[in-house]
């Protein structure tokens, strides 16, 4: 990838799109750290600190989120302990106690619509693709970042499940004034949660710019990879 | 005091003060009593007459002896050609004080146990400087609450003097003293240790050893138990400590023998976190009646060899055996750990689970037998080893044997090994946690299956020790 230049501000929706293979998931990835996401050239900033030589933990801790296109199970790993200790990181000053953060946590995974008895189990171990999606969420909730980077979250989600995370992806932009990255192939998405900027990229590089009328374009026309 | 109570020091101090032996213990000024390095008959003799033993166990101590010397050492397992038998004490018993001060304690282990935030007095104690803990006074009113149920629970030294008969009917025969070197020594040689007999129907409903997490009885070098539990009784017992256990000394060799009688059951649960200069071999066996049910959970953290393959016989119809074990290998450490599971009847069943971590160059091994007799119709066996290793230095083997007679049985047999995937660690580093923390969850995780069948106080302490291990091997 080169010649990436986007800016996103808090409280501010960017969506990138572009067919497979244009980079962005690799984008996504190399803002949150992955060590497979080599970064030769370019620079990375977070609220004007440079972020490109950090790990993902620090990344993480200053407030960055990547929700996963493909989250990971560790099994064995209980949910709620593991949602805790997050909190514990992340909050320091209006911390609930436990009793306060589990009955929180079963709320919102109740708005979520997560099945009873899932936060019983291992993280997203023997989870449907949908499931782990709502688990990146519910993470996002408990971690409370600045930044959120969505990566094909709508992938292998149906309809209800997707306008259930769109909502709520919205009301943490409305409420925190969180900034957001979606990275998508499909306008799907953007139906519930509108973007302030579209950004095109192909081939790793940026095609065009714009607002949710250029969604529209790629809805009546596609991509024009033939071109 | 109760008599399930530990043997009073003071009494036991006055009677060797009297008695001037000669076999190189030290004078009671000093507040020890040692014998000298090495193991002949004399010293075999010495440590039956310490104990003021009857003819009957100084003749099994003294043919117990003579097998140790016959028998050859295991040319298979783990190594150890390093042990050497004349460098070491075979009968020490300590005063109020071994005379060990807290400087005398290694700092990486006094700082393991500042990080599980253990009291002073106990950490004192776990480091080998208080022979003792008080125990007695704490606990006394549970251990009247076992004898009202007509459980004897107490030190297998004051188990023989009292019910001599009862100790017989099972001691040796679950485990003979021929049955190899380690089991031969420990016959010869055996102090301390527990014997526990549960009466027909009782079922006790706390494990028994979590009072007495803190007993020198069970934490000798050589020690011997015999649990009991009778028909259709249930008894839970734990031992050990998941926090580091210094000790000079350099082999511990225990037996614990097991009879579950017709629809009894029992668990027995150890956590061994010896120091690593520890060579750890240990003989554990249960005897299983019609339709009775043993477990055994065992978790091996420490030590520098650990050889230890939990057996079960099952002998009457319907029999179950479950052998559950953890073993983590860190840096030169070699757990050889398994289990055993011999069907001699219809209709039983047995399940091993074992899982292993293996890093900093550590080494573990599932060693694991299982036999079905001709005769052992629809015995069913079910094997599932899962290793994990950490790091390409470390290391991890698989040495399952089935022994088949019978035509119709049923046996599976299932082996994993991975590594902690690249995707685990950054996914759970996103989320804000540092490497070693992410390595940690995804071990704990591993190994959640065993550590969630331990009492809660011992399961939340291996998971901060395995982190603690974690926060070691990185950098």
């Amino acid at each position: 990838m080169a010649d990436i230049g986007l800016e996103l501000n808090a409280g501010e929706v960017m969506a990138l799109m572009g067919p497979n293979g244009s980079g962005k998931s690799s984008l996504a990835y190399a803002l949150a750290g992955h060590p497979k996401y080599a970064v030769d050239k370019g620079k990375m900033f977070f609220d004007k600190k440079e972020i490109t030589e950090l790990t993902p933990n620090e990344r993480a801790m200053m407030g960055l989120f990547l929700a996963n296109q493909a989250p990971v199970a560790i099994p064995g790993l209980g949910i709620k302990s593991f949602l805790w200790q997050i909190y514990k990181k992340f909050e320091n000053e209006k911390r609930m106690d436990l009793v306060k953060f589990r009955n929180w946590l079963d709320d919102e995974a109740e708005k979520l619509q997560l099945k009873n008895g899932l936060l019983e189990r291992g993280l997203n171990d023997g989870f449907s693709g949908g499931e782990r999606k709502k688990m990146e969420v519910l993470q996002m909730l408990v971690s409370k970042p600045k930044y959120i980077i969505l990566d094909e979250i709508d992938s292998g989600l149906d309809v209800d499940a997707l306008k259930i995370i769109a909502l709520r992806v919205k009301k943490m932009v409305k409420e925190d004034k969180v900034g957001v990255l979606i990275i998508t192939h499909y306008s799907r998405i953007l139906n519930y949660l509108k973007a302030d900027k579209v950004v095109i990229i192909e081939k790793g590089k940026v095609k065009e710019m714009g607002g949710m009328e250029l969604v529209k374009k790629i809805e009546d026309k596609g991509f024009e990879e033939k071109k | 005091m109760s008599r399930f109570a530990p043997i009073k020091e003071e009494s036991k101090k006055e009677k060797w003060e009297k008695s001037p032996y000669e076999y190189g213990f030290s004078s009671p000024e000093k507040h020890m009593f040692k014998a000298k390095r090495g193991l002949n008959e004399e010293i075999v003799r010495m440590i039956s007459t310490m104990k003021s033993e009857e003819e009957k166990m100084r003749n099994f101590r003294l043919e117990s002896y003579k097998i140790f010397l016959e028998k050859k050492m295991p040319t298979w397992g783990a190594d150890l050609s390093t042990i050497d038998f004349n460098n070491i004490f075979y009968y020490v018993k300590a005063t109020k004080s071994e005379g060990k001060k807290w400087g005398d304690v290694p700092k990486e282990i006094k700082d393991t146990y500042d990080k599980l935030g253990i009291p002073q007095a106990e950490k004192e104690y776990l480091g080998g400087v208080k022979a003792q803990y008080e125990s007695e006074v704490i606990y006394g009113s549970l251990l009247k609450k076992l004898r009202d149920k007509g459980i004897i629970f107490c030190g297998m030294d004051e188990a023989l003097v009292k019910y001599p008969d009862l100790v017989w009917s099972h001691f040796g025969k679950i485990v003979p003293k021929g049955d190899n070197k380690f089991a031969a020594l420990n016959s010869a040689v055996w102090s301390g240790g527990s014997f526990i007999y549960v009466p027909k129907g009782v079922k006790v409903d706390l494990p028994l050893q979590a009072y007495f997490r803190i007993n020198t009885q069970n934490m000798g070098q050589f020690e011997r138990t015999l649990i009991i539990v009778d028909e259709g009784a249930f008894v839970h017992y734990v031992e050990g400590c998941t926090a580091p256990i210094y000790t000079t000394d350099s082999l511990h060799s225990a037996v614990v023998e097991i009879w579950v009688a017709k629809n009894a059951r029992c668990r027995y649960t150890t956590i061994q976190n010896w120091s690593t200069n520890v060579y750890n071999l240990v003989t554990k066996r249960a005897w299983v009646e019609e339709k009775g049910i043993m477990e055994w959970v065992d978790g091996n953290l420490g030590s520098k060899i650990t050889m230890k393959y939990p057996s079960v016989i099952l002998a009457g119809k319907g029999a179950h055996g479950e052998i559950l074990s953890v073993a983590v290998a860190g840096k030169g450490q070699h757990q050889d750990a398994g289990g055993k599971c011999i069907h001699l009847a219809e209709n039983t069943t047995s399940r091993i689970i074992s899982k292993s971590i293996s890093l900093n160059g550590g080494r573990s091994s599932y060693r694991g037998m299982i036999q079905m007799n001709k005769g052992a119709k629809n015995a069913r066996s079910k094997v599932v080893c899962d290793a994990l290793i950490l790091d390409n230095e470390s290391r991890s083997d698989t040495y399952p044997v089935n022994k088949i007679m019978e035509s119709e049985v049923t046996l599976e047999h299932e082996a994993t090994v991975s590594k902690i995937g690249e995707e685990q660690l950054f996914y759970l580093m996103s989320r804000g946690f540092e490497e070693h923390e992410a390595e940690a969850m995804v071990v704990n995780g591993f190994i959640e299956p065993i550590v969630k069948e331990l009492p809660m106080e011992y399961s939340v302490e291996l998971n901060r020790l395995i982190s603690l291990q974690m926060e070691g091997s990185v950098g």
